[in-house]
């Protein structure tokens, strides 16, 4: 495992190209785009304002840069420089931009949620979607970049709009069952939308294309629903996070509950392997995993490994404030692995720990805790390898051979806030408050057997 | 007679001073004053007693006391008189006979009143023991009745907190209720009002895009350099009223052939699914139609058999079946067939697997044990078989190890190691020399203590025969003169003599009597008899013939000397014994301890063995 040179960033904005070939990372109004391999800076853009959202259009040739501040999106081309693009949206301000799935849209929504513009960049046509709603998640492309979903909102019912997005002509449009919308997600095979109703009450509904209602499921009442959804990739089965602290897999034959995931403080089953994250005092003898880069670092962070916990184990919890809005309990991050395999989740009462389910035996198959609360964690695109991060100068990965935890190397503390795959599952960009460096898994026999030999002993 | 008038009840004593008072005493008033004064003392008593009768008053005494005893039912204390004028005399025999009688009554009366007296004391330790109980029992009662209370009293009061938490329970409940009421309306307040603050924030939203949106903001605008191409290379097309509902139906075309390939998709998997479980299916079938026909074969030679006609049901589906799964298996009607086919045939293999379920453990309750011992043992041997091998193996080894070194020693150096070896071999021989002289004295030591000890021996036999012999001469003489009793005694010994005879290893102690007998039964001692007793040499054709001799030789010495063998007769066979014992224990080796087990006492013997094992 390899680490690059540390990068300036600013709003953790850093973004691999879908086709793997470029990163660009945001550095207050400039935006730098490396080569991913060699990071060396291949274009230098200067914005007119701190960018405050970066995306990359599909076919890897536009970087979008949004300046909400401004109202202004500001397009880069990389294939010619000097081709550029600035939609101002006036005085009906932006709160979000977004490629559409061509990447010759651009959809902004204004502000208090009047509309949402599409804008081309092939011709001068601008069309108008009016009453998006303002939810968590409202819009939604399918996979094949066919259709998007809107959710919207007119006199007081919530309604969904399915449009096609060659030519962006409304195809379906029905009203949900839904008391107060919070999202809705397409299934990655583009036929099935999920629709779930906000936190106060518990309601998935399922409709196809044509906008027929297929199944609703509901698994209890008079207390807090639904805290965040996830479709495995094959559409097989929807995971549903709630904030009773469990997981429910519906199945897409017939849409019923097949199994339910609970995550109880205390894991007492020989079968379930917990690591442990440990602290250890670093001059104790050499080792062969972090590089000796890392051996350079600061002292000043203490290394970490991982242990197998001794059944009973209990996990630590955090008491949740009943005053208060949002508590911190419920599942409310959760994660199919690419194979869908294995289902990765994390309970917000009990926040040092990541969950990993096994997918094809429906039981839990190991828990991460960690010494820190869990930040983020995101599957490798290729390989069921699972990187974490909790804030600290460590990232931490997971595989079904065990796991890691790998200091990052560099002057002072680099706390990884947040983490992302590069497209091939080779390397791994780790953000900081103002940094960012790349971490290469070189998967090569040797560096292999030492990562599956390490997680096996740690 | 004083005591007993002293320890009678004082009731009795007023009935006979009532009665006595009848006819009036002499002394009546006397005694009257006696008992109004009621100190019955012996003293008085006996004073009483002593004043009764005078010189004066003898006839009067003597007529009262006649009278007395005359209503006592005592016959007359005087002569029977012939004539009323002559006068009575005092029958003196009558008198003494009254005496008699008096004392034995009064005898019998001690007696009676001493039992009563223990009876009563009895009683009254009786009365006691049955007051204790009686107390105990008492406490007992009241400390179960006081225990009962105390349960009464919890049961009580558990009823009152049971009643109470009853209670809380209910008004749980309705407390829940009341909540689940409050939210509920709580909820449609929320929603009503989330309606209302919704609709005027959508007519602010509205009035807002009016006042953004149609003030044609100048601003709201895309500065492009150029436009770029689309994806697909195709140019923006201008929509027009037909091309729109054209679009829009080319568009539900489009949304159409996804689903429908969507759902083409998971109907091949499903019927890809089916057809594996189909071919699970099959195979299952055909496997069990194959595992239960040839066992039912007999079954079914039975010919009433239920489940034999069923199997032959079954089969014939099976063929019926088999032929049709070569057309589509999805058909209703074929499809009950084979869940209805397959159906029986897991009833067949559930029964029978049941019933071999029960043989099986019928089998493993019966023959546990044996199998068990039987399997043990092959398992023992089949490791004394290996461990031998082991055994063998290593001592191969070992010579091959030695052989190899001896090889390369004498291979690395042969000219100085054979030099030493020759040393070394000269050295040890004159060692081994020195030590053999010494043995060969040794051993000449130990024969010449055998034989003085196997003289002693003799000498010892021989003066224990002469000593049998006066003892059987001695005992000749008193078995003259005794007759009947030392007859059937001998009768019994000749028995017992013949039945050791005749079963030779049953009766082991009787043998070495017999045995012990031997020497001055026998006194030359045949070399048969060694055979005999060293068993570690080649038993002899003779043993048997042996015992018989034996027995007969011991049946003529018992009928000299009767058998009748006292410890102290014993006692110098013992000697001998222990004598040899020691013998063997200074020469012991281990081929001829075994012999000495044999328990033989006889000294010959001894020396004949070790005569036998010398070089």
């Amino acid at each position: 495992m390899n680490f690059s040179e540390v990068f300036k960033l600013s709003s953790l904005l850093c973004k691999f190209s879908p086709d793997g070939k470029y990163l660009a990372s945001c550095v207050q109004y400039r935006l730098v785009v490396r080569d991913a391999s060699t990071l060396q800076i291949l274009q230098l853009y200067t914005c007119l304002d701190q960018i405050q959202h970066l995306e990359w259009s599909a076919d890897s040739l536009f970087i979008l840069c949004a300046l909400y501040k401004r109202g202004l999106v500001q397009v880069w081309s990389l294939e010619q420089p000097e081709w550029h693009c600035k939609i101002d949206e006036g005085s009906a301000g932006l709160v979000a931009s977004c490629w559409g799935p061509d990447g010759r849209h651009i959809l902004n929504t204004t502000e208090f949620h009047l509309r949402i513009t599409v804008w081309s960049l092939c011709t001068k046509s601008v069309s108008y979607i009016k009453y998006p709603k303002a939810c968590q998640q409202g819009i939604t492309f399918t996979r094949d970049g066919r259709y998007l979903a809107l959710a919207e909102r007119r006199d007081c019912r919530d309604y969904v709009s399915i449009f096609v997005c060659s030519d962006w002509q409304l195809l379906r449009h029905f009203d949900t069952d839904t008391q107060d919308l919070a999202g809705i997600e397409w299934a990655p095979n583009g036929c099935v939308l999920a629709v779930w109703d906000s936190c106060l009450e518990y309601k998935v509904l399922l409709y196809s294309l044509d906008g027929r209602l297929l199944s609703a499921f509901c698994a209890y009442e008079w207390s807090l629903g639904i805290k965040a959804v996830a479709w495995s990739p094959s559409s097989q089965f929807l995971a549903i996070g709630s904030y009773d602290g469990k997981v429910r897999i519906l199945n897409h034959v017939t849409w019923k509950m097949i199994t339910e995931f609970g995550h109880p403080a205390t894991v007492n089953n020989p079968k379930i392997v917990v690591y442990k994250e440990a602290e250890k005092s670093p001059p104790l003898g050499h080792l062969a995993f972090p590089p000796p880069r890392a051996v350079a670092g600061p002292l000043t962070s203490s290394e970490s490994k991982y242990e197998i916990a001794s059944m009973p184990v209990s996990l630590q919890t955090l008491k949740p404030a009943a005053d208060r809005a949002n508590p911190r309990i419920g599942v409310g991050a959760l994660a199919f692995s690419p194979d869908n395999y294995f289902l990765a989740t994390r309970n917000d009462s009990i926040p040092n720990a990541v969950w990993i389910w096994d997918i094809r035996k429906l039981r839990l198959l190991a828990v991460l805790e960690q010494l820190c609360a869990v930040r983020a964690f995101q599957w490798g695109p290729q390989q069921p390898r699972l990187a974490i991060c909790t804030g600290g100068s460590k990232v931490y990965l997971w595989s079904p051979a065990g796991c890691v935890s790998v200091q990052v190397p560099g002057e002072g503390d680099f706390q990884v806030l947040s983490l992302c795959w590069h497209p091939s599952g080779d390397s791994l960009a780790l953000l900081s408050k103002d940094h960012f460096c790349l971490c290469f898994l070189e998967m090569e026999e040797g560096v292999h057997t030492a990562f599956g030999q390490r997680g096996d002993c740690t | 007679m004083g005591d007993w008038m002293t320890v009678t009840d004082p009731e009795s004593k007023t009935i006979s001073q009532y009665t006595s008072e009848t006819k009036m005493s002499p002394s009546s008033l006397y005694s009257q004053q006696v008992l109004c004064s009621s100190i019955p003392l012996s003293k008085n008593v006996h004073s009483y007693f002593s004043a009764f009768c005078t010189e004066e008053n003898i006839e009067q005494s003597i007529s009262y006391l006649d009278q007395e005893l005359t209503t006592f039912g005592f016959p007359s204390l005087y002569e029977e008189s012939k004539g009323k004028e002559t006068k009575r005399e005092l029958n003196i025999v009558a008198v003494l006979n009254c005496m008699n009688e008096l004392l034995v009554l009064q005898r019998k009366n001690l007696l009676a009143q001493e039992n009563v007296e223990t009876q009563n004391l009895k009683l009254g330790s009786d009365m006691d023991h049955l007051q204790n109980c009686y107390a105990k029992l008492k406490e007992q009662l009241e400390t179960s009745r006081r225990e009962m209370i105390g349960l009464q009293e919890r049961d009580r009061q558990l009823q009152c907190k049971n009643r109470n938490l009853h209670q809380l329970l209910k008004n749980e409940k309705d407390e829940v209720q009341k909540l689940q009421n409050i939210i509920a309306s709580r909820a449609t307040q929320y929603n009503h009002d989330m309606k209302r603050k919704e609709r005027e924030y959508n007519k602010l939203k509205e009035r807002l895009h009016q006042l953004v949106m149609n003030k044609k903001d100048k601003k709201i605008a895309m500065e492009v350099l150029n436009y770029v191409g689309r994806v697909d290379g195709k140019r923006g097309s201008w929509r027009t009223g037909k091309t729109e509902a054209s679009f829009f139906l080319r568009n539900e075309d489009e949304m159409y052939k996804i689903l429908l390939n969507d759902y083409e998709y998971r109907q091949k998997q499903i019927l890809m699914e089916n057809a594996e479980l189909k071919k699970v299916l099959q195979q299952m079938k055909k496997e069990m139609i194959s595992l239960l026909s040839p066992q039912k074969q007999k079954p079914r030679e039975r010919a009433d058999d239920s489940t034999g006609t069923v199997i032959s049901d079954v089969e014939e589906d099976a063929g019926e079946l088999s032929r049709e799964s070569i057309w589509d298996l999805s058909c209703e009607t074929v499809r009950e067939q084979l869940t209805n086919s397959i159906r029986k045939q897991w009833r067949i293999l559930k029964s029978h697997v049941e019933k071999l379920d029960n043989q099986v453990s019928k089998v493993h309750l019966e023959g546990f044990n044996d199998e068990d011992v039987i399997s043990r043992q092959d398992h023992e041997q089949e490791t004394e078989k290996l461990e031998l091998e082991i055994q063998q193996c290593k001592e191969m080894i070992k010579t091959q190890q030695q052989l190899l070194q001896q090889q390369l020693a004498t291979a690395c150096d042969d000219d100085t190691t054979s030099l030493l070896r020759d040393c070394y071999l000269l050295e040890e021989k004159e060692r081994l020399k020195e030590e053999w002289s010494l043995f060969k004295e040794q051993k000449k030591n130990f024969e010449k203590e055998r034989r003085s000890f196997t003289e002693a021996a003799i000498r010892l036999g021989l003066e224990r025969k002469a000593f049998e012999e006066e003892r059987a001469s001695w005992l000749k003489q008193q078995f003259l003169n005794m007759t009947t009793f030392d007859h059937q005694n001998s009768e019994n010994v000749k028995l017992f003599s013949a039945f050791s005879g005749s079963s030779d290893r049953d009766t082991p102690t009787l043998h070495s009597r017999s045995r012990q007998k031997k020497p001055h039964g026998v006194p030359s001692g045949s070399p048969v008899c060694t055979s005999k007793l060293t068993k570690s040499l080649p038993a002899s054709p003779s043993t048997s013939d042996f015992c018989q001799t034996r027995s007969c030789a011991s049946e003529h010495s018992s009928s000299i000397s009767v058998l009748n063998i006292t410890p102290e007769e014993t006692k110098p066979n013992q000697v001998g014994r222990e004598c040899a014992h020691q013998k063997w224990s200074m020469s012991s080796r281990p081929g001829s301890q075994e012999v000495c087990y044999s328990g033989c006492s006889s000294t010959y013997t001894n020396s004949h063995v070790e005569k036998d094992d010398l070089p």
